[in-house]
């Protein structure tokens, strides 16, 4: 029998995307950057992170004739953001074609109790997470892949690395416990106990796990590697520097190359600057991204 | 156990589900990042992936030519997918350039559409027995051609999805995404013992 959208199919392609860079653009131009430093997917949007937090106000799905131009520009997967709860957006996507949504924080959240229903999309969704509850609901509703949130935007790489050694310290926690402890614990997460005996028996997420948020250097890149991700999201970072083009290469290297230290001193030089940085604790509470998602 | 060697090319993509196979096959493997890692291999995988990120990682590290010369050698090599895609001598209606140009082979590349249209169906592969191999197609590539010392293994809808050429297989599905190890176990019988 043949069958289209079927879990295998959705988490299928992010394992194909396992230690690769998916880089964030706004125009063909950009996607053909990142395509051609090897970039194993782009992320198209209208704006990246950084300059949606400057610019405030509310941010939205990009124009679908944007994500168009960027699926036509380049041959590998192309993803684009709903905003968090807006099944709509997310329908409009599928129509468009997209390899994979992402339903993101980084856009103004329209629903502040529920995410989508991803079950009901033949398109995967990936979607951010700052703890194994969050990560587990969100699988939980039908996310067949998860990026550890980070704070978009800011150059600042202390956010992932604070929810990757979450996940993953959630993770050794757990494969520790008893198992008559295991539905306490779910209680305790709010999350579904099915998952968690999951990733107890299994030792991992059951789907594949990218950071985000705050890499611009491939040092930081290496080191979420290290932190046991899957492979790196960069939103800003590439763009916001002064020159992409080496820096997307630099980071697709130390992506794959992230554990050997003399081959990442030398891909790390003569890149020019890096994004200019944002201090974490400069940023208003409201303004944090890493807050949205239920 | 013969002492065997699996080499995996682990530049990115699906190269540890590949590795999970062949030790459940009870059978070692490296992970192959750098051109010394190839040196006591006795096969080579090409895994899942993106092909335009591998194909440039390859020729950044010096990977390509010891491929093309053990592969010319007689080194058995699977590709899936991506890997497909990496060993075909030509790749059609495409702006990459062919990479090893191992097997004899013309590919498309993303051939059953985008991510939307994957699937996941049952094939009939003869060598691999009765019963049929459930094949998980992402953004799969098919083989619009093949030369004469090419053999076919499996088509669907008339699509060439699995080939053979003396010690190169080349598929377009993803074997190691399922539990069935028939067609790893077919390319581990092509190691000379």
């Amino acid at each position: 029998m043949t069958e289209q959208g079927t879990w295998k199919v959705k988490t299928g392609l992010a394992e194909m995307l396992k230690g690769g860079v998916i880089m964030d653009v706004t125009n063909p131009e950009q996607a053909k950057i990142a395509e051609d430093a090897g970039a194993c997917a782009v992320m198209a949007l209208e704006r990246v992170p950084a300059d949606i937090r400057e610019a405030g106000g509310v941010a939205r799905m990009a124009d679908p004739t944007i994500i168009k131009n960027i699926m036509e520009s380049v041959t590998i997967p192309v993803m684009a953001k709903a905003r968090i709860g807006h099944f709509v957006e997310a329908q409009l996507l599928q129509a468009v074609g997209v390899d994979y949504i992402d339903e993101s924080e980084v856009l103004t959240p329209v629903d502040d109790e529920h995410h989508i229903d991803k079950k009901q999309f033949k398109v995967p969704f990936v979607c951010g997470a700052r703890n194994l509850g969050e990560a587990l609901r969100r699988i939980g509703e039908g996310a067949a892949m998860i990026r550890t949130k980070g704070e978009p935007g800011t150059g600042n790489l202390v956010e992932a690395v604070r929810h990757m050694r979450i996940v993953m310290g959630e993770i050794r926690k757990i494969q520790n416990m008893a198992s008559e402890e295991l539905m306490h614990e779910a209680k305790k997460m709010g999350t579904p106990y099915e998952l968690l005996v999951e990733v107890a028996n299994n030792e991992r997420l059951p789907v594949v796990n990218f950071a985000a948020g705050g890499i611009a250097t491939p040092a930081d890149a290496a080191m979420m590697m290290q932190l046991g991700c899957d492979g790196i999201f960069v939103g800003s970072g590439i763009f916001k520097s002064n020159d992409p083009s080496d820096r997307a290469k630099a980071i697709v290297s130390s992506t794959t190359h992230y554990d050997d230290p003399e081959l990442l001193a030398k891909i790390s030089c003569d890149l020019g600057d890096a994004m200019p940085g944002l201090e974490i604790s400069s940023i208003n509470k409201e303004q944090r991204m890493q807050d949205r998602g239920w | 156990m013969v002492k065997i060697l699996i080499g995996v090319l682990a530049l990115q993509g699906a190269f540890r589900e590949h590795q999970k196979m062949f030790e459940y096959c009870g059978i070692k493997t490296v992970q192959v990042r750098m051109p010394e890692q190839l040196n006591n291999i006795d096969a080579l995988v090409i895994p899942g992936g993106e092909s335009t990120t591998m194909s440039k990682l390859l020729v950044e590290y010096d990977l390509l030519n010891p491929i093309i010369e053990l592969g010319q050698k007689g080194l058995p090599i699977m590709g899936t997918c991506a890997g497909l895609v990496l060993l075909a001598r030509e790749i059609v209606n495409s702006n990459q350039q062919p990479v090893l140009q191992l097997m004899d082979i013309k590919v498309k590349r993303n051939a059953f559409g985008r991510q939307r249209e994957s699937f996941e169906t049952d094939l009939d592969i003869t060598e691999l027995g009765e019963l049929p191999l459930r094949a998980v197609f992402i953004r799969a590539p098919y083989v619009v051609s093949a030369g004469e010392n090419v053999k076919v293994l499996s088509s669907f809808k008339n699509k060439i999805i699995c080939v053979e050429q003396q010690n190169l297989i080349g598929v377009a599905f993803h074997p190691e995404l399922t539990k069935d190890i028939r067609l790893h176990r077919y390319f581990i019988n092509k190691i000379p013992v």
